[in-house]
């Protein structure tokens, strides 16, 4: 029976290629921080991406990329369910294959609805600004209804989707200063009570970017995709 | 044990019959449900999936999955016989990243390749054909994406495998997926739809043709 513990005997090298700012990024430093898991953080200057990076992940060549022993992994979907299955404490993910199944469902839900959604309603004009937005009214209602008598997406403590969902607990107050606009409003009591509960949790309020320097950076965004006319 | 396993898809879609592959594949008994996609929706696909309104839903004992590639893991999980996934994480991990590399950059590209207009048509061709490049990287010499046996990363490319030669033949184009451009990954194409067990799972060739040979014309005749 192999017993699986926070510090392996043999020497294990864990690294992580991220950004300060990505989200994506986040979760991964997320997961191996509620895992107890050492690693060497590895910020990465995407308008000069390192050999590394581009070793590591050539088919995207995007962060984050986690290197275990040498053998990197990308996507930090895939990376998440990898950290889970190589080291067992705290799970993210449950025993149970239908409720391994919903976690699934909803991080993906995030990353394939939610999310682009909410990037659309900050990035886009006109016409397709309404689209997004309308989007992400429907997307944030489905999401408000999963959290019917739940803490956490998880049940009492948090699984991957709370990790996929995450963002929304630092990042979207910032697109509200910067937007002017509040997307995740009081229509959606459950998710703002759940993003008050998320931001609470160590993992969180010790790893979060600092509130400023990301205004500054979204300010700068929303501004190149909102030029004055 | 008295177990239910009903699959709600379409006869053409290749995200439904990547879920029949699956249970196939484990020997899993189950009761198909044919969903009109292009009309009303039944009441039931809209109990079952209420988020996305789409086929591909299992449902086990009354339970519903959906989404084709969380169906397949819970597929993998629940029924044990044939893996369809590796038990090192790191190989694991290997095979949800090719996967999710069908889904996100292949699928897409390809779709917008087939059908886009004319003067779109070559930098399309070009973004497709850079993703089935780099997808047949992935194969590296072997048999199939998951080694001697089909895999999550086969079932996933089964659009590749077997709806893109079809869907080429009924628009004329045949400059995607060709044996010259891509050798390994058109053989593997071939050793993909030969497989007893992924034979059982595909549409009937004629029907799929005669579905994009119409579709085609639709579109030309919108012109």
């Amino acid at each position: 029976m192999k017993v699986e513990c926070a510090k392996t005997m043999a020497a294990e090298e864990v690294k992580l290629l991220k950004t300060w700012s990505s989200l994506f990024g986040l979760r991964v430093v997320w997961a191996l921080k509620l895992k107890g898991i050492q690693y060497d953080a590895i910020d990465e200057d995407l308008s000069n991406k390192s050999a590394l990076l581009l070793q590591h992940n050539p088919v995207y060549k995007k962060i984050p990329v986690l290197v275990h022993n040498g053998k990197p992994i990308s996507e930090s979907l895939v990376i998440l369910e990898y950290i889970d299955e190589t080291w067992k404490q705290n799970p993210i993910l449950p025993e149970d294959p239908l409720e391994k199944a919903r976690e699934r469902f909803w991080a993906k839900f995030n990353d394939e609805k939610l999310l682009p959604s909410i990037w659309g309603a900050f990035t886009k004009e006109g016409k397709e600004r309404e689209e997004a937005i309308a989007a992400a009214v429907e997307n944030l209602k489905l999401v408000e209804e999963e959290l019917k008598g739940k803490k956490f997406f998880g049940g009492e403590k948090i699984g991957l989707a709370d990790v996929a969902f995450g963002w929304l607990a630092y990042l979207i107050c910032v697109f509200d200063e910067v937007t002017g606009f509040k997307i995740v409003n009081e229509r959606y009591p459950l998710l703002l009570a759940w993003m008050q509960e998320f931001s609470q949790l160590p993992i969180a309020k010790d790893n979060c970017p600092p509130h400023d320097k990301l205004v500054i950076k979204f300010q700068a965004l929303y501004e190149k995709h909102h030029p004055a006319k | 044990m008295s177990e239910e396993v009903k699959v709600l898809g379409n006869w053409g879609s290749c995200f439904s019959r990547r879920v029949e592959l699956a249970l196939k594949i484990k020997g899993v008994e189950y009761e198909y449900i044919e969903e009109d996609v292009y009309g009303n929706k039944s009441p039931l696909l809209l109990k079952y999936n209420p988020v996305h309104k789409k086929v591909p839903v299992l449902l086990h004992n009354g339970k519903p999955i959906a989404e084709s590639l969380v169906i397949i893991e819970y597929i993998e999980e629940t029924w044990k016989g044939t893996p369809i996934l590796p038990e090192d994480p790191y190989e694991k991990a290997m095979a949800r990243f090719w996967t999710k590399f069908v889904d996100e950059k292949c699928l897409p590209a390809l779709w917008r390749a087939v059908w886009s207009p004319e003067n779109e048509r070559e930098k399309a061709v070009e973004e497709a054909c850079k993703c089935l490049e780099t997808l047949q990287s992935a194969l590296n010499g072997k048999r199939f994406f998951g080694g001697d046996t089909v895999g999550l990363v086969d079932i996933a490319a089964n659009f590749i495998g077997f709806w893109l030669r079809i869907i080429q033949e009924a628009t004329g184009h045949g400059d995607l997926l060709s044996a010259e451009k891509f050798p390994t990954l058109f053989k593997w194409t071939d050793e993909f739809v030969s497989c007893s067990v992924v034979k059982q799972s595909l549409p009937p060739r004629d029907k799929l043709l005669a579905f994009f040979k119409a579709r085609v014309a639709e579109a030309n005749a919108s012109k």
